[in-house]
């Protein structure tokens, strides 16, 4: 019942915010929405599943890529076919990376997404021709609903249209996840994440269920880095780099993966949180550092956990 | 014949594990495998739950030869299993727990969006189980916080809620008090006979729970069979006697079993009596 008026406010307040808002806190409203869709997929396979990607920017940059190829190399516009073929874009790519991937499991897991993410990001950088190397390419503003929106203004397109059409995709992403995580398959996820060797007693087939769960992952990493990509106009290889993996799992962390929310908190609060530490002190990921620190040490639940009564996170295992 | 093991040799590099060792299990049988640390049990249980392939011989359930073809494999044909350390999913409920195996059961795992709350025979399959184990008023308790004795008893009715044809149960009573367990063997022999099962194999150290409730007990020495008979027979043969169960039965039922250690886990070993452990 908590849970559900205060979904009811910040659902109210997401769509009010454009209205009473100053254009400059609306704009930074588009990453954290493109990031909620982003975690919200590594939150399944880390909270949910029990592996911790490194790599994941790949998928994002999968994403952000395949907006900026269709939009000036195959002048297609339309936002929703773009979000459409970087989700299976990406599912093409995790397909055969996910299920070697998943043969792995800890550290190796981590390593081995990192490993596929840096190949994607050097191939980013070096096949100049195909993607512009480490000056990007372009992506050009992209329909909604069929409309071009011509008539707006780079900001009165974003803070508009782009923003309620960003607000309807995470708003979809959340409804389709929240159903993924209370289906059979979320619970056999839950089973695999505490004790694989049990799951497996048990008929659960621990490396097919992983391979769903990064495959979903992938894709939704891929629809938020489309997301993620068209505000800026323009896509880089950094996109697709492990510092990049790391930001979001330590967003994953901040808000908290016990959580189904914890995420989305954790994108919002770190969104806003650079933005503000960046214009007072320049060292921002000097903060960030010792708030990651901090927070493993003192609230491995994250945010979210500290909000719980009790904390269902067990950091140290093993 | 639901379970038979012709000849099973497994080596483990030049050390020979299981040498020979054949056996069978019968419809609506309970067969107990003993035998001292190093008989060759655990591998055994591993090879019979497909698990390991045997490097020789055969291993055949329900005529169908199931050597090394893993326990998701295994469970789809009808054998469950238990293990000997406590396997459970912390942060899942009990409920959670059992519905976990009745949905893997259903083949219902694939099913990304249906509500899990809403499928009612998921629901009523797992509460059926949680009674049958008298876990019903913990359903909705986390199992990480039950006591070590019910994080047993869920171990094993989780493997019963697959609703198998024949279960191996390792070690069902380590971990439990000594007062209990007899309770949990009540409890899992009742379960069983109301689930219709067609045959129980245990791995059990504790000879009173051998002894009580076995039909027939299969008693391995340096990976090959010793003896199987009933346990009458058994434990009329004093070689056997001495050299599996260390000593006459009397004996064992006064000393406390080294299973029953105050947290009941992380013993891959029998520890040595008191006694011997002093001098």
């Amino acid at each position: 019942m908590r849970t559900a008026v205060v979904l009811v406010l910040v659902a109210v307040a997401i769509v009010a915010l454009p209205l009473v808002a100053p254009a400059y806190y609306v704009t930074l409203m588009l990453p954290f929405m493109a990031y909620g869709v982003v975690l919200l997929g590594l939150n399944l396979l880390f909270g949910y599943t029990g592996l911790v990607s490194f790599g994941h920017a790949l998928f994002i940059g999968i994403g952000a890529y395949t907006g900026a190829v269709l939009t000036t190399r195959f002048g297609m516009r339309q936002m929703e076919l773009i979000l459409l073929a970087a989700a299976l874009a990406a599912a093409a790519v995790a397909a055969p990376v996910g299920a070697l991937c998943v043969r792995y499991v800890k550290i190796y897991f981590g390593m081995l997404t990192l490993a596929f993410g840096m190949v994607f990001y050097t191939f980013l950088l070096k096949f100049y021709r195909l993607t512009g190397g480490d000056e990007g390419m372009r992506l050009l503003r992209p329909y909604l609903l069929g409309q071009s929106w011509e008539g707006f203004s780079k900001t009165a397109y974003l803070i508009g249209p782009y923003y309620y059409f960003s607000v309807v995709i995470l708003a979809l992403a959340t409804l389709l996840m929240w159903r993924v995580v209370r289906s059979p398959f979320g619970l056999c996820l839950r089973t695999i994440r505490d004790n694989p060797l049990k799951a497996e007693s048990l008929g659960v087939s621990v490396p097919r269920f992983r391979w769903y769960a990064f495959m979903i992952s992938a894709v939704y990493a891929a629809v938020g880095g489309a997301l993620l990509a068209t505000p800026t106009g323009n896509v880089d290889p950094t996109l697709a780099y492990w510092t990049h993996s790391g930001n979001i799992v330590f967003m994953v962390l901040l808000g908290g993966f016990a959580s189904f929310f914890g995420p989305l908190l954790g994108a919002f609060v770190f969104i806003f949180l650079q933005d503000t530490v960046m214009s007072v002190f320049p060292y921002w990921r000097l903060v960030f550092g010792a708030m990651l620190a901090a927070l493993v040490i003192f609230a491995p639940g994250g945010l979210m956990g500290l909000f719980a009564r009790r904390l269902p996170v067990e950091v140290s295992r093993g | 014949m639901i379970l038979e093991a012709r000849n099973v040799r497994r080596l483990y590099g030049a050390f020979v594990a299981l040498d020979g060792v054949s056996l069978s299990v019968r419809e609506g049988e309970f067969v107990s495998i003993i035998g001292p640390n190093g008989a060759g049990k655990s591998t055994l249980i591993n090879v019979l739950t497909g698990v390991l392939a045997p490097s020789g011989g055969s291993v055949r359930f329900k005529d169908r030869d199931i050597g090394g073809i893993g326990a998701v494999a295994l469970t789809r044909l009808g054998m469950a299993r238990s293990f000997q350390l406590v396997q459970i999913f912390p942060e899942l409920t009990v409920l959670e727990t059992l519905q976990a195996a009745v949905v893997s059961r259903l083949g219902l795992g694939s099913r990304f969006f249906a509500s899990l709350a809403g499928d009612g025979r998921v629901q009523r399959e797992a509460l059926e189980v949680a009674a049958l184990f008298s876990l019903h008023d913990k359903a909705h308790t986390p199992t990480r916080e039950l006591p070590q004795g019910d994080k047993k008893l869920l171990d094993v009715a989780s493997a019963f809620a697959l609703k198998p044809e024949i279960i191996l149960l390792d070690e069902p009573t380590s971990g439990v008090s000594t007062a209990d367990k007899h309770a949990v063997m009540e409890i899992l022999v009742g379960a069983a006979k109301r689930m219709g099962l067609r045959a129980i194999i245990q791995v059990e150290h504790d000879m009173d729970i051998v002894f009580g409730y076995s039909d027939r007990i299969i008693a391995l020495h340096q990976g090959k069979v010793l003896a199987d008979d009933t346990p009458a027979q058994i434990e009329a043969d004093a070689q056997v006697m001495d050299m599996v169960v260390g000593r006459r039965r009397g004996a064992t039922n006064t000393t406390p079993h080294p299973a029953l250690s105050p947290e009941g886990r992380g013993r891959a070993f029998p520890s040595p009596p008191e006694g011997e452990r002093a001098g």
